[in-house]
């Protein structure tokens, strides 16, 4: 019987989303099938595994090691084949987090296959894996099949939302292929942001804030907006990251994040191309521009042609109200 | 330092992109072609490097057809100094097919530092740079947005993630995949382009490994219905939120 291998990601102790969502997608992968997921971290981490048995694993290989702190891409890539081959896995699940992508190329090398990346959907069709990646900036979407046993596959975030479905969830102690704390490539620092702050991959709702709000301070206002939707975090455009009002890390575009929340809105933002190539896939769009020309309202699907300063504190109170109702 | 770096020759990502009539791959007639956004910023990185260190060889690779070449000239009038064109009639989809490729290119190399975008802004699977690395044993550290490898013996590192960054050592030789943040690539000098004409330019068989990733559809997403502009200050607000509540629900 085939069994789905998923990697749970966990960062600083903590399970991430994606660790939910790639146990999720291995289940509905599976069937009636195993589902195994490998949860690697330093001492402690096992207590993560009861969420992945929630959510769909049958066994949860826990690996604990000091080596495993921090990010250990060498060590995680040997665990990761070594469980694969042992566990006889048919599809190797990871998520297209900036971890999963670090590392889910060097599973697919060690065990010689390709890979199919930043999958918005998977299934089998027949006896090969396929999925969908939108590539070329997202203008383009490729079906991707896959035909080497193991598969390969990352899922994009968000892409398949955690599902609960109960498993037994039984964790076995998986031991270290070599020692993890021998790897060449060492993560030295971790420097968390505000990690009550939900990540640009994970929220339903995404204000941006563009060069149209002419200094960093002025991002209070995009942030009012979030904080108002209770759901939603902060973007920028390359304008903004260049002239360092927000983090390279919040970049929405071309060469930055590329996300598609159920909502995005754009304030003072142009809509260049290489912008629009990171968000065109969000399901509802809203630009907020005092240029009524600006090529952001071609993409949007509710447009205001006004000033920022004026429409975005009185939207903020809007959707307060709107939200205090519901 | 003795750096490689892999180029992609891609589209012009400002096009309407059509399907060719195979249905698994975009129609080329009349596209524009360059290297890859992150590509540029692997080949500025390794001028910088070597710049700083006053000396040094670089070498482009790419894998592809003949046109290829018009891409790696590019490499080179930005002031790269060789070039290696890994020839095959198409390049493959399976990134672990091209990755055998160049390792096999690379592996005689002696190079200290091998460099990659952290993705093909066409294919998006930021998969050939580790996969290159597990093949020829390297260490790799992938989509860094700052790079030192001043003291020429380790390669110190920052990769954003999200919401967070990492710093992350290993020593040379390695592979490091490039993010933006690095360095914007220069644009060639009128000199630079006349130097690349002269500059050498070897071409070799791509030794292409299994080909197990395939692309078995290209399609356009749905065109977005065209939107509205619902007014031009905020009293537009109001309907604004309907709309969110009624149409879009997502309030
Ligand atoms: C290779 C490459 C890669 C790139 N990658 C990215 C990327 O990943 N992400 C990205 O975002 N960009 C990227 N860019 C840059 C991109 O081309 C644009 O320059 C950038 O997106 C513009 O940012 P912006 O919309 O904030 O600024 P601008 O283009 O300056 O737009 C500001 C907008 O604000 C509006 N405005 C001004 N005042 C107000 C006000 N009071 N109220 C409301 N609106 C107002 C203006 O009308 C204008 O439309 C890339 C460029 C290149 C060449
Ligand atoms: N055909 C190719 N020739 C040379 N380098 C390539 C080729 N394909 C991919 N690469 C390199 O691998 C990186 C990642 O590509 P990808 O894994 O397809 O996203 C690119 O940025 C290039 O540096």
């Amino acid at each position: 019987m085939p069994t789905i291998l998923a990697f749970a990601e966990a960062r600083a102790g903590q399970l991430r989303k994606v660790a939910l969502e790639a146990v999720t997608a291995a289940r509905q992968l599976a069937g009636g099938d195993q589902v195994h997921a490998v949860l690697v971290g330093e001492g402690g981490i096992g207590a993560h595994a009861a969420a992945l048995g929630q959510h769909g694993a049958d066994v949860v290989h826990v690996c604990e090691h000091a080596g495993f702190a921090r990010h250990n891409p060498e060590a995680l890539a040997a665990l990761l084949a070594a469980a694969a081959n042992t566990t006889g896995a048919r599809v190797v699940v990871l998520p297209a987090s900036a971890h999963g992508k670090d590392v889910a190329p060097r599973v697919a090398a060690k065990l010689k296959v390709g890979l199919a990346a930043d999958l918005t959907s998977v299934a089998f069709e027949g006896d090969a894996i396929v999925g969908r990646h939108p590539v070329n900036t997202g203008k383009v979407l490729a079906t991707v099949t896959l035909t080497a046993k193991p598969a390969v596959v990352t899922m994009r975030p968000g892409a398949v939302p955690p599902a609960a479905q109960p498993k037994a969830g039984t964790v076995q102690a998986l031991a270290p292929v070599g020692d993890p704390s021998a790897s060449r490539v060492v993560t030295t620092t971790l420097v968390q942001g505000n990690t009550a702050k939900l990540d640009l991959g994970e929220a339903p709702v995404i204000v941006t804030g563009g060069r149209g709000l002419k200094a960093a301070e002025h991002f209070a206002i995009v942030e009012a907006l979030a904080e108002a939707f209770g759901n939603a975090a902060v973007g920028a455009t390359r304008a903004v990251t260049d002239d360092g009002w927000r983090p390279h890390s919040d970049q929405i575009g071309q060469t930055g994040r590329l996300v598609s929340p159920d909502l995005y809105i754009a304030v003072g933002v142009s809509g260049a191309i290489q912008h629009l190539a990171g968000m065109r896939n969000s399901k509802t769009i809203v630009a907020i521009n005092k240029d009524k020309e600006a090529p952001i309202f071609k993409i949007a699907d509710y447009g205001i042609a006004g000033d920022a300063f004026e429409v975005v504190p009185k939207l903020t109170e809007a959707v307060k109200a709107a939200r205090a109702q519901s | 330092m003795k750096i490689a770096v892999a180029i992609k020759r891609v589209p012009d990502m400002d096009t309407r992109f059509k399907i060719a009539p195979s249905g698994t791959a975009v129609d080329e007639t009349g596209l524009k072609f360059d290297m890859s956004d992150f590509d540029g910023y692997a080949a500025e990185a390794a001028l910088q490097i070597n710049e700083k260190q006053g000396g040094g060889e670089i070498t482009a690779i790419s894998l592809g057809p003949d046109v290829v070449q018009e891409t790696l000239r590019k490499a080179l009038s930005m002031g790269l100094d060789k070039a290696v064109q890994l020839k095959a009639d198409a390049v493959p989809f399976d990134g672990y097919a091209i990755a055998e490729a160049l390792a096999a290119e690379l592996k005689g190399g002696s190079y200290d530092l091998i460099l990659f975008g952290r993705m093909a802004i066409d294919s998006s699977n930021q998969s050939v740079g580790p996969m290159v690395a597990e093949l020829l044993g390297l260490p790799c550290i992938s989509a860094v947005s700052q790079l030192d490898v001043s003291d020429g013996k380790t390669v110190k590192a920052r990769r954003e993630l999200e919401g967070a960054y990492e710093e992350v050592t290993c020593p040379l030789p390695a592979v490091v995949t490039i993010d933006e943040g690095v360095a914007r690539p220069r644009y060639p000098s009128l000199k630079g382009i006349m130097a690349a004409k002269k500059k050498p330019l070897e071409v070799k068989p791509a030794q292409l490994g299994p080909v197990t990733a395939t692309v078995a559809k290209m399609e356009l997403p749905p065109e977005r219905a065209a939107g509205r502009i619902l007014g031009e200050n905020a009293d537009a607000v109001p309907e604004l939120v309907r709309l969110l509540q009624t149409e879009a629900k997502v309030l």
